[in-house]
Formats: structure tokens, C-alpha cells, sequence
């Protein structure tokens, strides 16, 4: 009996390669709210994951300079680590300046990558009131933002990335098992 | 006879071999004698190692290789290393120095982007989520109770070959191709796990996140998750090495070694790409038009000579195998052709079995070194019609701003006093 239903989703499963396809291995356990809540850090493009809190370009200076400026330089520079500013209009020279400013598309992915990877020494200790203002610091320094800007969960999606135009995919879906 | 001829028949390649060969013998019986006269335990004599037990068995219980092979290991980058910390950094492949189409375990080049965190397999867990019927968490045990199918293929990292501009003649094929590796991983296929959950009809991509300390997270197409990834937990017979993302990594064949997330800690569906950072500001190629081109999965037909190659000796003249490995992100390579002079004229090389699709493939063809100057390349098709592309015609399509996936023809030079260097 047992053996018949194993044999019977081994089956479905190497026939149809469809994600509505179910199989009946019984392995595993439904994830908890609690479970998913603490691991679910993705920001996407329109801000869905972005947490409640602000953060201002004053308040980001200061967190900026006690945790980035001794690794990114005072001036998001660089040196030693990556420049996190500086190198606009380069994009169409030999060697472009690969910058927050100079070529990312989204404003979302610098919460994001801030929060999971940042500080290299510390990460995932920043509160999202820090990671909103140092992303907004970040942007200051890159003239993305005004002095005076507080960033949110509506306003961080909405600044708008200069190079966003220029990206475009280069993914062609293939049919599964043609090649 | 030269096996740089126009591509010859099986049949005259054969003859080339057996005549090579006879000379290769009469040749290497005289360097063997020479070098005999200044080696203290070569014949006559009987060597001590036959007159005292060897070591016992477990010397160690982890086997090690012998002593003698200390310099076949993996190397940052010999002409100095472009990454600003050892944690966000390269280490590569030895494949100069590697037989078949296997890379020991130990020798697997490395990428990471936050160091190699050490993760207990009990408190290790799998989180799937998003758009499906049912979100999941898993253990490591739990994952091993699926059924099981091992794979052999390689794995390249995007920015593997940094040939674009003016090739730097000291590089040994570790340095130009050393971010190459090819295993047998061994994991549940995702398909099978996600037949558990039900993934909704709307589910168009996948989100990986690693457990390391970049929390490195890729989008990866439906398609392929539905195709031939898999949940891998071994590599090569064992449990897979921390390097390379124990208790668990994603492996997608074929695809940019970021991809296979390391480490891998959550699946999350969605509609859309989530633009991560690499998937944005790294892994995306400036093309010349000015746009910028991201989700460059496949890693294309590409090919090396890894023996002779840069930094090597030819020694005196006489016989030398030339062998290498090529591969394709898109299935089995069906040919690679060798040339001599520097693609003037190729020849094709015998393909070694097995022969499998997304996986190192070992070629080799019979050569005779004149103690002439050389130029020694490969050139691979695959499957699906692709052939590896010269320099130059890669150069029409993108430039060094590219940066990633450069997968032309590579040359070795070898000079009339068989030094063999990097030509690009
Ligand atoms: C200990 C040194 C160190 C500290 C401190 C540090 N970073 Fe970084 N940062 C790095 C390194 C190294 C990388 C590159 C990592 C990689 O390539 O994977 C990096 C990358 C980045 C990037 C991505 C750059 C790009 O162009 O892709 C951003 C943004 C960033 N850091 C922001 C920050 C912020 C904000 C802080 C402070 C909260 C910070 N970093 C603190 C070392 C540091």
C-alpha cells in the first residue's frame, strides 16, 4: 500500500514537470508566521517587504560615519572597500564607475543589500530606522536626494535611479528539456 | 605529419597517434636514462622505501594526497588579487595540475562574498514560501528523505577568464580558467520538493538566500527551478565541503556559479525578479550600446588547454598530448578542434567519454613538439550548434566592460625553447 503511493508520485513527478503537480512524501513541516517573519528580509522593486520606520539623510550621517566611513571612506568614495558614490556619467567611458548613484537601477535593492550585508562585520544588526536613514545618507551623497530627505516605506521606492532605463534583461526563457 | 592539418579523418588521426607514439617511446627511453644517472634512489639501486614497512593504514584516517603533490592546491590569483578583503574573494582551480574531468573536493574553486560560515546541520533549515499552497521549513534530515539522484557537472563563476584586454603572459591556466570546477552533486531534485508545497500558477521566479553573512540572494527563473535544479547536500561522494555551501546549496547545471546559491537557507516565489544586488550591480554586463544587459544565466560552449599551458616547460622535444576540457552551459559539447599555429588550421580532438551534458569534457590529441615556437588553442561546439568564438569576434559582440562570461578561444603560446605563456 504504502509502496504503491511512493511508486505513484515517483511516477507523476518524473513525468510532468508542472508546479501544480503534487507528491505525497509527507516530509517536512508547515513553516510557522513566526519562522517565516524573521527570515522573510527580501525587499522587492515596488517595496513590498519594506518595514515600518524612517530614516533621515542627518540621521544616515551619523550612522554612516560610526559604521561605513572607516571601510567606504568619509565620503562614500571608497577606498579601501567599495565607492558607494562619486563616478556619474560614466557609464559611456572605457572604465565605468560601478556606483550606487552611477548605475543602480533601484533604490529598494540598497535596503536590501544594506540590511542583509552591512556592516561587513556586523551584519543584520542595523534597525530598519538606520538602514532607512543610512540608504538615505548613501543617496544624499549621490545627490539622488535632498538634504532635507526622510526616507520611508513609499518614499525609498519612489526615488528615482538615473542608469534605471538603461537595464534590460537579457533572460530568454527555455522550454524545459529543449536546449 | 602534423596534427594541424586540416581537420583529418578519425582514420589518419589514429595513424598520426601510433607513429607519434613510436617515437615518443624511443624518445622517452633516452630522457629517462639521462635523468637515471642523478636520481640516488633510481635503478640500479633499491630504493629504501622497499626496505622498511610503510606507514599503517588511517595515516590519516582522512587520506591525503602524497606528499610530493603539495604544490597542487588552489591560489588566489598570482598577479595580485583585485578584492579588497579575504572574505569577498577568489581561490582557484588547479587545473593544470588535474587529470579526467573530476575536481577533488579540495580543490573546488572558491567564491564567496562574506567568507565560509561554519553552520551546524541539526540547526540548519530550508524555508519555502511565497506564492504556494503550502509554506514549508525542512531539515537537513528531512531533505535526505526524498529521493536522491547524483549529477555530474561543472561549475563556473561568471567572471571566470579575464582575457578582454591585453593578456598577461606570466598567467597559468589557474589564473585564466581557475574558476572552473566539475563534480558529482548528489541532492533532491527541487521539482520533488516542490510537488509537497504546490507552487501557484503565478509563480514566474524563485528568490535563493544563502546563510552565510552576505545572505547572498539570486532570482532564478521558473523555468529553470522546474527543469534541473537541485537541493545538492554531497559533492564527489561526501557531504558537501563548507566552501562550497554545507549542509546545502542550490546547484542550477549550466548556469553562472552565483546562482547555485550557497548555504541555501530559503526559497521564496514570486512574480517578478527581486533586483538584488547581484543581479544589478554585479553579474550585469555594460554592452556597447551603452545598456546594461542582467540575467545572463547560461554559461556558453568554452574550451582550455590545460596541458601544455602557461608557465609550463616543454622540456626536450618529442611527444606531447595535448589535452584539455571544454563545456557548455546549454548541454554536451560535440566536438573541439585543436590548432597549433595559432588557428590557422585546426584538427579535431578525440572526446573522452562520458561525454554529458552541462559537464567538463576531456579532450586530447596527439602532438609533436619539434622544438618549434607554437601556438596552441581549442575550439568547442556544442549541442545545440554553438562554437566557442575567437577574441576578436567576441570583442564585435561585447567589450571589457562586459566583464562577465568571456568564454573566447584561449592560446598558449609556446616559444622555440618551450616556454609556454598566456596569448590571450
Ligand atoms: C569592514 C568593512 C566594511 C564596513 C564597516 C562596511 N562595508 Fe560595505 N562593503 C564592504 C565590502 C568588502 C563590500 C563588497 C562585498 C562584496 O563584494 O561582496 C561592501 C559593499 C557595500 C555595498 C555595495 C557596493 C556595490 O557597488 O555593489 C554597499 C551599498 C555598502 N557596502 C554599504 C555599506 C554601509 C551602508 C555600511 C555601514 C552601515 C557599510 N557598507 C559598512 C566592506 C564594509
Amino acid at each position: 500500500m504504502r509502496a504503491s503511493i511512493f511508486a505513484a508520485a515517483l511516477i507523476a513527478v518524473v513525468s510532468q514537470a508542472t508546479p501544480s503537480l503534487a507528491t505525497d512524501y509527507g516530509i517536512g513541516k508547515p513553516a510557522t508566521p513566526a519562522e517565516i517573519a524573521g527570515w522573510n528580509i527580501d525587499i522587492a522593486p515596488n517595496g513590498a517587504g519594506l518595514p515600518p520606520g524612517h530614516g533621515s539623510v542627518s540621521d544616515g550621517a551619523r550612522v554612516y560615519a560610526d559604521k561605513c566611513a572607516g571601510c567606504h571612506g568619509a565620503d562614500g568614495l571608497g577606498k579601501p572597500m567599495p565607492a558607494l558614490a562619486g563616478g556619474a556619467g560614466t557609464m559611456g567611458s572605457a572604465k565605468p564607475d560601478k556606483t550606487v548613484g552611477s548605475f543602480w537601477p533601484y533604490a529598494t535593492t540598497l535596503y536590501d543589500y544594506i540590511h542583509r550585508a552591512m556592516p561587513f562585520n556586523a551584519p543584520q544588526t542595523l534597525a530598519p530606522d538606520e538602514v532607512y536613514a543610512v540608504s538615505a545618507y548613501v543617496l544624499y551623497l549621490n545627490h539622488l536626494v535632498p538634504e532635507n530627505a526622510v526616507l520611508d516605506a513609499t518614499s525609498l521606492p519612489a526615488v528615482a535611479m538615473p542608469e534605471r532605463g538603461k537595464f534590460v534583461s537579457g533572460y530568454v526563457p527555455d522550454r524545459p528539456g529543449e536546449h | 605529419m602534423t596534427a594541424s592539418r586540416r581537420t583529418p579523418s578519425t582514420a589518419s588521426r589514429r595513424a598520426f597517434v601510433a607513429g607519434a607514439l613510436t617515437l615518443a617511446t624511443a624518445a622517452g627511453l633516452e630522457a629517462q636514462a639521462a635523468i637515471a644517472d642523478d636520481i640516488a634512489d633510481a635503478p640500479p639501486v633499491t630504493p629504501p622505501w622497499q626496505k622498511e614497512q610503510g606507514a599503517p593504514v588511517m595515516s590519516p584516517p582522512y587520506g591525503q594526497p602524497s606528499k610530493f603533490e603539495s604544490a597542487v592546491v588552489r591560489r588566489e590569483n598570482s598577479t595580485g588579487s583585485p578584492y579588497p578583503t579575504r572574505e569577498a574573494a577568489v581561490s582557484l582551480t588547479p587545473l593544470q595540475a588535474l587529470h579526467g574531468i573530476i575536481t577533488p573536493n579540495g580543490l573546488h574553486y572558491e567564491r564567496h562574498h562574506a567568507g565560509v560560515p561554519s553552520i551546524d546541520p541539526a540547526a540548519h533549515r530550508l524555508l519555502i514560501h511565497g506564492l504556494v499552497d503550502r509554506q514549508m521549513i525542512f531539515t537537513m534530515d528531512d531533505l535526505m528523505h526524498f529521493p536522491a539522484t547524483s549529477r555530474i557537472h561543472f561549475l563556473e563563476c561568471s567572471g571566470n577568464t579575464q582575457n578582454w584586454g591585453k593578456p598577461k603572459p606570466e598567467h597559468t591556466v589557474q589564473d585564466t580558467h581557475g574558476l572552473l570546477s566539475c563534480c558529482e552533486w548528489t541532492g533532491v531534485p527541487l521539482k520533488t520538493v516542490l510537488g509537497e508545497l504546490g507552487v501557484k500558477p503565478d509563480a514566474k521566479w524563485m528568490l535563493a538566500e544563502g546563510a552565510d553573512a552576505a545572505a547572498m540572494t539570486r532570482s532564478i527563473p521558473i523555468e529553470k527551478v522546474l527543469d534541473d535544479a537541485l537541493l545538492a547536500y554531497a559533492q564527489n561522494g561526501e557531504r558537501l565541503r563548507p566552501e562550497q555551501g554545507y549542509p546545502l546549496r542550490l546547484f542550477l547545471p549550466g548556469f553562472e556559479g552565483n546562482m547555485s546559491v550557497k548555504w541555501l537557507r530559503r526559497l521564496k516565489f514570486g512574480t517578478e525578479p527581486w533586483q538584488t544586488r547581484e543581479e544589478t550591480s554585479k553579474y550585469s554586463w555594460v554592452m556597447p550600446d551603452g545598456s546594461v544587459r542582467q540575467f545572463n544565466f547560461v554559461m556558453e560552449a568554452k574550451s582550455v588547454i590545460t596541458s601544455p599551458s602557461g608557465g609550463q616547460k616543454l622540456g626536450a622535444s618529442g611527444f606531447r598530448e595535448i589535452s584539455g576540457v571544454a563545456w557548455s552551459g546549454r548541454g554536451k559539447i560535440t566536438r573541439v578542434e585543436v590548432s597549433t599555429d595559432g588557428g590557422s588550421t585546426w584538427a579535431d580532438a578525440e572526446l573522452q567519454g562520458p561525454v554529458l551534458p552541462k559537464c567538463l569534457t576531456r579532450f586530447r590529441l596527439p602532438w609533436r613538439w619539434h622544438g618549434q615556437s607554437a601556438k596552441l588553442a581549442s575550439r568547442s561546439t556544442d549541442e545545440t550548434g554553438v562554437v566557442q568564438p575567437s577574441h576578436d569576434a567576441l570583442l564585435q559582440q561585447r567589450d571589457a566592460r562586459s566583464y562577465y562570461h568571456y568564454n573566447a578561444i584561449q592560446t598558449w603560446a609556446v616559444s622555440a625553447e618551450g616556454a609556454v605563456s598566456n596569448a590571450g
